[in-house]
């Protein structure tokens, strides 16, 4: 892709992030935070592409730690983001 | 390897990147939240499966042993961890996630694809894998202290402003020469890694433990900000996409952070606050304040009809949130209406506290932020202040040549009576002498949180049976 289309999708999408995430309450601050830490596990996807064309030892180590230490995130981090929304409940009959 | 073309890829990337801002914009409430984190992880799941379709020609095995092992640690990590430790958690996944993004990067220039590489990628990867590197060490250096491995006071060592200034020049200068083609060289790289990985050791270490909150999110948005260069450097859209989502989540939550301690960005970085001179001029005047015990507590609190909490650090260090909502409980069934006051830098970590209420079962509709719960202070019979110290403090609202003057602070003061658990006379992190606890409306309950809320919930009940 060239270089134009890259820098409109990345200003387009701090302002789509700036709109959707001034939404969140301060409630959910701490899962907005766990929860989009996973999101930007997203470079796992960065780690595949480059294991695939690992040649030698050392290319591959590096890689493989790269989606090690992506995967962590993306798992870890969706997986303790809905443990704690689970745990958010309205009060029953009260209010 | 599968015959995927680049179109269809793509659009794969495209819905996985409309997942992740519908599962975001789905945390605009607490109903609809976990459905939009599942969301997310769905996307996330699309976006590793073709890419994995369509790159993998070799190494397959060595993908899925990266992700089995990262995927068992992760497992682990989040189901046994206790929620008093999520800014632990969140701030080593941050970490990882910023190593991850500079490896990958250091990756593309260890082993390039074209002989040469054009100035723009040499700037995203010299982007990434500074902001990686600091990423990466500055959340293990936020992890040790809020593990207390690492001293949580603010650890400042001499020059440190004139030391930092001279690595981020350092910084800024092996950067701009690494994208210079013809001087760019893995020396160069190894330099501004060894650099970057300094930067992120001696930025945080200063900080003290009431400004952790700043430091988590803004490692957040750096792990963003990392991500999304290292799309740069792959021509990967969807790493742009999600890296600048987050990014944007980061430097967002980071404002509203140091708003609520009305301080700036610098301020905290430079560590004005709880600094050597701050707690001195604090606690030289022996003063009068009143104390009560768990007996009189329950009495008074048996009696009211409105009660507010306050919840602060300390009530996460005491591990007594089961028993808030324990007392709280009682006080509903007979009658008492209960609300919860949350500061927004409560904590060590955004939402911190209403985290841990939400874990101990307390409803969410009566956890209020700031702006919410500051009228009701003078409708509120009872204030129960717990662990929280310096966002309680009226003097910040009064005295100009207070370092909290002008901080937005929980009126506590407001209220008809005010109970402040506390350990011992400490002074708050700010080393300021709370306002607070010499008003006449206030009584302090001394002792470890917990046992005393304990104590107050059995007589309590004992008031309910005579």
């Amino acid at each position: 892709m060239d270089l134009l289309p890259l820098i409109i999708i990345f200003a387009l999408s701090l302002f789509i992030g700036y709109e959707v995430i001034t939404k969140v309450p301060s409630t959910l601050h701490t899962p907005l935070m766990s929860g989009s830490n996973a999101i930007s596990g997203i470079v796992i996807v960065g780690a595949i592409i480059i294991v695939s064309n690992a040649n030698g030892i050392l290319a591959i180590i590096i890689s493989v730690i790269a989606i090690i230490l992506a995967t962590i995130n993306v798992v870890g981090g969706f997986m303790v983001t809905d443990r704690m929304l689970a745990m958010f409940k309205r009060s029953k009959n009260r209010d | 390897m599968l015959e995927i073309s680049s179109n269809i890829e793509n659009i794969v990337y495209l819905i996985s990147a409309s997942l992740f801002i519908i599962g975001l914009k789905r945390l605009a409430s607490p109903t609809t939240a976990r459905n939009g984190n599942r969301l997310a992880s769905l996307g996330m799941l699309i976006a590793i499966i073709v890419t994995i379709l369509k790159y993998t020609d070799n190494n397959f095995e060595w993908i899925i042993i990266g992700i089995v092992i990262g995927g068992l640690l992760g497992i682990i990590l989040s189901k046994y961890v206790q929620m008093t430790a999520i800014p632990q958690l969140v701030a080593i996944f941050n970490g990882f996630g910023g190593g991850a993004s500079a490896l990958v990067a250091i990756y593309e220039i260890l082993y390039p694809k074209e002989s040469v590489i054009s100035i723009f990628v040499l700037a995203a990867i010299a982007f990434s894998t500074i902001l990686g590197s600091l990423t990466l060490t500055g959340s293990f250096i936020a992890f040790g202290k809020l593990q207390e491995i690492i001293p949580t006071r603010p650890i400042l060592f001499p020059l440190r402003n004139y030391l930092n200034s001279l690595l981020l020049l350092l910084i800024v200068f092996f950067a701009i020469i690494m994208v210079i083609p013809n001087f760019s060289s893995l020396n160069i790289l190894y330099i501004l890694i060894a650099l970057s990985l300094l930067a992120g050791i001696l930025i945080v270490i200063p900080i003290g433990g009431a400004d952790m909150p700043v430091i988590i999110a803004l490692l957040n948005s750096y792990s963003g900000i990392a991500g999304a260069g290292a799309g740069f450097v792959l021509n990967n859209p969807v790493l742009i996409i999600s890296g600048s989502l987050v990014g944007a989540s980061g430097l967002i939550l980071t404002r509203i952070m140091i708003k609520a301690m009305n301080r700036s960005l610098a301020n905290v970085i430079l560590g004005g606050l709880g600094s050597d001179d701050g707690s001195q001029h604090a606690t030289n005047e022996n003063r009068l304040v009143k104390s009560l015990n768990t007996e009189d507590a329950a009495m008074i609190l048996g009696y009211a009809e409105n009660v507010i909490f306050v919840p602060g650090y300390g009530l996460a260090v005491a591990q007594a949130q089961h028993q808030i909502n324990e007392l709280a409980n009682i006080l509903k069934d007979n009658g008492t209406k209960i609300k919860y006051a949350i500061h927004p830098v409560a904590g060590r970590m955004p939402g911190h506290m209403n985290v841990l209420l939400a874990e101990a079962n307390i409803p969410y509709n009566e956890l209020k932020d700031l702006d919410e719960i500051n009228s009701e202070f003078d409708n509120a019979d009872v204030a129960v202040v717990i662990g929280a110290n310096d966002v309680t403090n009226p003097i910040a609202r009064t005295d100009p040549s207070s370092p909290i003057y002008g901080m937005p602070i929980l009126n506590v003061d407001k209220a008809k009576s005010v109970i402040v658990l506390k350990r011992s006379m400490a002074s708050g992190f700010a080393g300021i002498e709370n306002e607070l606890f010499f008003l006449d409306k206030t009584s302090l309950l001394f002792g470890d949180a917990k046992d005393s809320i304990e104590e107050m919930t059995r007589e309590i009940k004992n008031l309910d049976n005579i």
